[in-house]
């Protein structure tokens, strides 16, 4: 198949005419075709961030603690003790739709070699998760494949998976979202990065052969979906989890030596990608001879080779007298090791095949005239107050109504499927605490892991959202005593050249970048997936909500002083922060009276600040023995967690006056948290003079869950309303 | 007690089961890889969990024919204690060490999760800490435990008193039809074997993931606090 270039053939490639024409001036001829694909991988919206770098600036990305920020592989940031934690999470939305199991498995497979080509090796996985209705019929198709392939990859490669999020929505019916986050421990002097280095060093390709699989998968990702979506089947990669997790030996056992000069993984573009890099960041050429590259199957074109996406890839440039040595190891572990070329003085990317040369790309304007848009942008219109608003059902009808609807049922179904024990060191597993908890083998320390978002609230107000999503994951380390220390940003978002899209992304990215510099919270390392959008039927296209997840982690100095969300028996539970009783957006207002309305909760982020470090300050102090931060459904579904976790009750108290019942009991004020405490009144008084809002709200013991008016409901009845969801979606 | 763990490619808890075995021995097990044609003098060899060889062919079926396990049937002929842990009873048992085979989970679903174990013999290295009928509690995690045999086998298994560890309530009610119970469907709940001369064992759940208060408990312990003192001679 010989295909002529011109701009047709770049405009299939994903190119725009004014994208083209740049490439004919950087080249001042017409390109080759393997040419071609490099600029378009390069150039795609999914590889240069063109119409999201402007705002990604505007991030902040510092602090004493941060190592490396975004730039890098993955963010890195010092624990103490000598160690690093290095982190990233990582989109695989339009491959999850078009083919859920691998869509998914090599998401995971993905960020894991983010994380490990830094010389990490990997201690947990994290994901987030946003599926369409649950009545929708293919729902349940994604739903499985999407967590069967997250296990297959995570159990396969031996690290647990300890946390995650998942919502629901229509808006996500034709485009789900898969969001995957690695976090890996290091050395903090042992930290590898991708800058070539070195004029003549070898080039070396490690791992899985080079098969025909997800070619053009960058270019897929940088589109919106149309009604051929399914057609796309061959652009998503196959994963091989066996494989990574030789890898992932190899290259540890590798970077134990002095052998590596620089590292990078072979991720979306493949080669391309990795190569342009590694030379671009290192300001050399790289010279490249395709006829040594493993290959799965015979006649394979450059162009092929160049763009395919097989996973389970690394390019190492190599200390030239460490070769032997490199290639022993990779020996020991089965995997290919072959030397592709060498680091030239050109400043060119030169791809040789057959003996002619394919490519020949100056590297500097590949990268520095790579386009940059700043997309006209409407500023989000603020919803109207929520009115006329009033409880249909009694308050315990309401609870159980509640715990047993899509966003806020167990998820036990789903993280059973998942490894959470392997390693060894998982101190909280999934639904024991706010984060997950992880130890560092051989120290003390313990790292707080979560993955936070609430779309609704950024449908609603993009900019709220954005800072409410940053704030609710600082909120749930601290709820485990663990200091906050960076997050990792998953931008999920329509199409960018819509400027309503571009709108709620500028205002999603101020939220954000508001709340990390109240919080002292930095981003260090992120990822952006935009074109989340299916084209319907009659022509009009729908867009996901706008979904910025945020990564977080923290540190415990001592992980022996994490503490988890289970009631104590015997304990006052007291309820920190202050309450409005805001109902708009909540998920009451939407399960309850059908309604998404409303502007969501305010974020007031002294608030947030001043109430967290005083709860993360007692807990430390040992004065908490369970803690659990208030989110969707605010207190009563908080309470009911809480108890439903450890199957002990709680006798609540009659609420505030001045507010409403059902808003006191389900709004979703945030900056709270409901705490156990032995000593309630020396507690309280502790809270005032640290100016943080405290009161009793109820005692834990018995089974039962006890409201105001003596209405009484089980903890075993609470679960079996919670538990219900999963298995009767999915096991009918 | 000198142990020592074969790893294989593929292999992904054998750091979990050198943290249990060095909390009760104080030293690190030598690891073995999968490659070598010599055993140290160890007096317990143990087959961690993972996924060798990707669990490609049949789980334990590529890994039973790694040049070590000649050395480890010469090992078992002498005598020698084996404990085999989920993927590592699967080599156990495509080694033939062990009778049996373990097949795709009765939901057809990966299972990680805690369950308990009701001790079925408490005169054997690996159970003389417990009690008979003493219930621990255990994580699994696994996709193929669903332990199956021919019925002459069972019949010898359950004549000869070879069964270690059934599935069980908390309680200590064992149920096979139950699968709160009994989540993998294993054949008479069985969940752990051993050897005619009670020298190897094999069982799905990790006994090893819950030895530390930190990580929840302890209940693993007594299996190897037991097999330290099996051999203090």
């Amino acid at each position: 198949m010989k295909k002529t270039v011109d701009l047709s053939l770049a405009q299939e490639f994903g190119l725009t005419p004014e994208e083209y024409d740049r490439v004919l001036k950087i080249m001042g001829r017409t390109p080759s075709l393997t040419e071609l694909g490099v600029f378009s991988v390069m150039w795609s919206e999914h590889c240069s961030y063109k119409s999201s770098r402007k705002w990604l600036r505007t991030l902040p990305t510092t602090a004493p603690w941060v190592i490396h920020g975004p730039g890098e592989n993955a963010g890195v940031v010092d624990i103490g003790e000598g160690y690093a934690a290095i982190f990233k999470m990582e989109s695989h939305n339009h491959p999850s739709f078009i083919e859920p199991y691998q869509g998914a498995a090599t998401g995971v497979g993905g960020i894991l070699r983010d994380v490990f080509t830094m010389g990490a090796r990997p201690v947990a996985n994290l994901n987030a998760l946003r599926f369409g209705s649950p009545e929708t019929p293919r729902t349940r198709q994604i739903i499985d494949g999407v967590v069967r392939g997250i296990g297959g990859y995570g159990n396969c490669v031996g690290v647990p998976t300890v946390g995650g999020e998942i919502n629901f929505h229509p808006a996500y019916d034709g485009n789900p979202l898969v969001n995957a986050m690695t976090v890996g421990i290091a050395r903090k002097d042992r930290i590898f990065l991708s800058a070539a280095a070195g004029v003549g060093n070898p080039v070396v390709y490690v791992g899985s052969r080079t098969g025909r699989d997800g070619i053009h998968g960058a270019t897929m990702s940088s589109a919106e979906f149309d009604e051929n979506a399914l057609a796309k089947r061959p652009t998503v990669q196959v994963g091989d989890p066996f494989i990574e997790k030789l890898l992932i030996e190899a290259c540890l056992e590798l970077m134990a030596t002095d052998a590596i000069v620089a590292i990078q993984d072979m991720g979306a573009a493949g080669l391309t990608s990795s190569s342009v890099e590694m030379a671009g960041k290192g300001g050399v050429g790289i010279e490249l001879d395709l006829d040594a590259v493993p290959q799965r199957e015979p006649g394979m074109t450059a162009y092929e080779m160049m763009l395919s996406e097989s996973q389970e890839r690394m390019l190492i440039v190599l200390r030239p007298d460490r070769t032997e040595i490199a290639r022993k190891i990779f020996e020991k572990w089965e995997l290919d090791f072959a030397v592709i070329g060498h680091l030239t003085d050109t400043g060119h990317i030169v791809v040789k095949h057959k003996g002619a040369v394919e490519a020949d790309i100056p590297l500097d304007p590949l990268a520095e005239q790579a386009p940059i848009y700043d997309r006209p942008a409407t500023t989000p219109v603020a919803p109207a107050p929520l009115e006329g608003v009033h409880a249909p059902l009694s308050l315990d009808a309401m609870l159980l109504r509640l715990v047993g609807s899509p966003d806020l049922a167990s998820r036990a179904w789903v993280w059973n499927q998942y490894d959470s024990t392997v390693g060894g060191q998982t101190v909280r597993r999934p639904g024991a605490a706010d984060a997950a908890i992880v130890k560092i083998e051989d120290t003390t320390l313990g790292l707080a892991l979560t993955t936070d978002c609430t779309p609704r609230y950024c449908q609603a107000d993009p900019k709220t959202g954005g800072a409410q999503a940053v704030a609710e994951a600082w909120r749930n380390i601290t709820a485990t005593g663990a200091r906050p220390l960076a997050v990792t940003d998953n931008l999920n978002f329509g199409n960018p050249e819509k400027p309503e899209i571009m709108g709620q992304f500028v205002a999603a990215i101020e939220g954000m970048g508001e709340a990390c510099r109240a919080l002292d919270f930095p981003v260090v390392s992120g990822n952006v997936s935009l074109y989340n959008e299916t084209r319907q039927p009659d022509g009009s296209t729908m867009s996901i909500l706008p979904t910025p997840a945020i990564g977080a982690l923290g540190v415990l100095e001592d992980v022996s002083k994490a503490i988890g969300l289970g009631m104590t028996d015997g304990a006052a539970v007291v309820l920190v922060g202050e309450t409005r009783g805001e109902l708009g957006q909540s998920i009451w207002l939407r399960e309850i009276l059908g309604r998404e309305e409303g502007p969501p909760p305010r974020v007031d982020l002294a608030a947030e600040k001043r109430n967290g470090d005083f709860v993360r300050a007692e807990i430390l102090n040992g004065t908490i023995s369970a803690c659990h931060d208030l989110a969707d459904g605010g207190i009563l579904v908080g309470v009911a967690e809480m108890v439903m976790a450890s199957r002990i009750g709680c006798e609540l108290e009659s609420p505030v006056s001045g507010i409403r019942p059902e808003a006191f009991w389900f709004g979703e004020d945030q900056a709270r948290y409901l705490v156990c405490v032995s000593d309630a009144e020396d507690f309280c008084a502790r809270a005032e003079k640290a100016g943080v809002p405290a009161r009793l709200i109820g005692r834990a013991g018995g089974s039962d869950l006890i409201l105001p008016s003596g209405v009484t409901i089980s903890a075993a009845r609470l679960a079996v309303a919670h538990e219900a969801f999963f298995p009767a979606l999915m096991e009918r | 007690m000198k142990s020592a763990i074969v790893v294989f490619p593929g292999t992904n808890r054998e750091r979990d089961m050198a943290i249990a075995l060095k909390r009760v021995t104080g030293k690190a097990p030598t690891m073995l890889w999968h490659r070598d044609t010599a055993l140290p003098d160890v007096d317990l060899v143990v087959l961690p969990g993972g996924f060798s060889y990707g669990d490609y062919l049949r789980c334990g079926a590529m890994a039973a024919h790694s040049p070590i396990m000649t050395e480890i049937r010469a090992f078992a002929e002498k005598g020698g204690h084996i404990l085999g842990v989920c993927n590592g009873f699967q080599i156990l048992t495509e080694t033939g060490l062990l009778p049996g085979a373990l097949l795709r989970n009765a939901n057809l679903r990966f299972l990680s999760q805690d369950c308990h174990l009701r001790v079925e013999r408490a005169d054997t290295p690996f159970t003389h800490k417990w009690e008979k009928g003493d219930v621990f509690r255990t994580p699994l995690a696994h996709g193929d435990g669903n332990y199956t045999a021919d019925s002459q086998t069972l019949e010898r298994l359950e004549g000869e008193g070879l069964v270690a560890f059934r599935y069980a309530g908390a309680n200590g009610s064992v149920q096979a039809s139950d699968t709160e119970t009994n989540p993998n469907g294993s054949v008479n709940s069985i969940a752990g074997i051993l050897s005619t001369n009670t020298r190897i064992c094999g069982m799905m759940p990790h006994p090893e993931d819950l030895v530390d208060p930190l990580m929840g408990g302890e209940d693993g312990l007594p299996l190897f606090e037991g097999l330290v003192e099996a051999f203090v001679r």
